[in-house]
């Protein structure tokens, strides 16, 4: 089933880097891109994507305070909070908003797993 | 300021670059997260070309005192210099941090070089090699020395030529969430430095992209 997937990242290298892994992952699925917490909220609130994807350390408010904002929005939605920043009060506060912590620079497998976690892929489903 | 042409970084660039410096101050900082036992704050980074004055003045503007610093110099593909800086007020508060707060102070005070010296290294090391790691290349790192004085102290060079004055700066903030403890991470490279940095962000542009294999070799 495709979905739609917000990722959300204030370097643009960043985000290339997490939408080319998702193209190879899952690549029917649709990607909208923020580079801030406002802009992340404004799309959100209009193209309601089923998953969101943080970088946590942003100008402005950080991928945490944005989490805690779009699980205000979307209390079910799976939430990724991406950080190169692996200190155990992040991961902690991360799991206070049910969003899963995933490390920076993200690998195409620590993406596979979270999405898996969230939604199998179609060919395991098919299984 | 005007630069020639071929180490101007465009804004991509400068994305990627400052990108790798979260990701290296990121991992810096959950090492000395695991040293302190306690939560570590850090700002998003700066990336600026500024001369050397302009960089001591940055630096100056923020603290007025005397100042401590842990020097590393690193050299390789890109060279520079990477610094750990912070009041000097706060050392032995940093050295009590790291050594869990049971010694007395004269023990403290008998640490304090070796202390702020390992720190440093565990800090900046975390910070260079993750640098490096993501440009596939490998860079060797000088031993820590300690440095005591005010910004234009650490930035200045002896026998630098008109051109070698502008830097590439980058610095960040951080400090210990239930300490007196804050500082800065900083890095300078020279303009020479910069053309093969130029480069080799142009080469993980790509392989983000996708423009190049992924398992591509480094030289």
């Amino acid at each position: 089933m495709t979905r739609k997937i917000l990722i959300v990242d204030d370097s643009r290298l960043a985000r290339m880097s997490v939408a080319r892994a998702l193209g190879t992952l899952r690549p029917d699925w649709t990607r909208i891109e923020a580079a801030n917490a406002e802009e992340a909220l404004a799309l959100a609130a209009r193209e309601r994507p089923d998953i969101a994807l943080l970088d946590f350390n942003m100008p402005g408010r950080d991928g945490l305070a944005l989490a805690a904002e779009l699980r205000a929005l979307a209390p079910k939605m799976p939430l990724a909070v991406i950080s190169a920043n692996i200190q155990d009060e992040i991961a902690a506060r991360a799991r206070e908003v049910d969003a899963a912590f995933l490390p920076k620079p993200l690998t195409e497998q620590a993406l596979g797993d979270f999405l898996s976690r969230i939604q199998p892929s179609p060919e395991a489903a098919a299984r | 300021m005007n630069l020639p042409r071929s180490i101007a970084l465009d804004e991509l660039e400068l994305d990627a670059l400052t990108e790798l410096v979260n990701l290296g101050v990121g991992r810096a900082a959950a090492s000395l997260r695991n040293m302190v036992e306690d939560q570590v704050l850090l700002s998003v980074p700066a990336v600026a070309i500024v001369t050397r004055e302009q960089a001591a003045q940055i630096i100056g503007e923020r603290e007025a005192g005397e100042l401590v610093a842990v020097h590393q110099a690193f050299d390789g593909d890109i060279s520079g210099r990477a610094l750990l800086i912070f009041p000097e007020t706060n050392s032995l508060e940093l050295v009590r941090a790291v050594t869990g707060g049971q010694l007395p102070l004269e023990d403290i005070i008998e640490l304090e070089q070796e202390a702020l010296a390992e720190t440093g290294n565990i800090i900046l090391n975390a910070c260079l090699a993750t640098i490096a790691n993501m440009l596939q290349r490998s860079l060797s790192i000088s031993l820590p020395e300690i440095l005591h004085g005010h910004g234009p102290d650490f930035f200045a060079m002896a026998h630098a030529l008109a051109i070698e004055n502008a830097v590439l700066f980058l610095y960040i903030d951080f400090s210990v969430k239930h300490r007196d403890i804050r500082g800065y991470i900083a890095m300078l490279m020279d303009l020479p430095a910069l053309e093969s940095l130029k480069a080799l962000l142009g080469d993980l542009i790509r392989r983000t992209a996708g423009d190049i294999p992924r398992t591509h070799a480094s030289s």
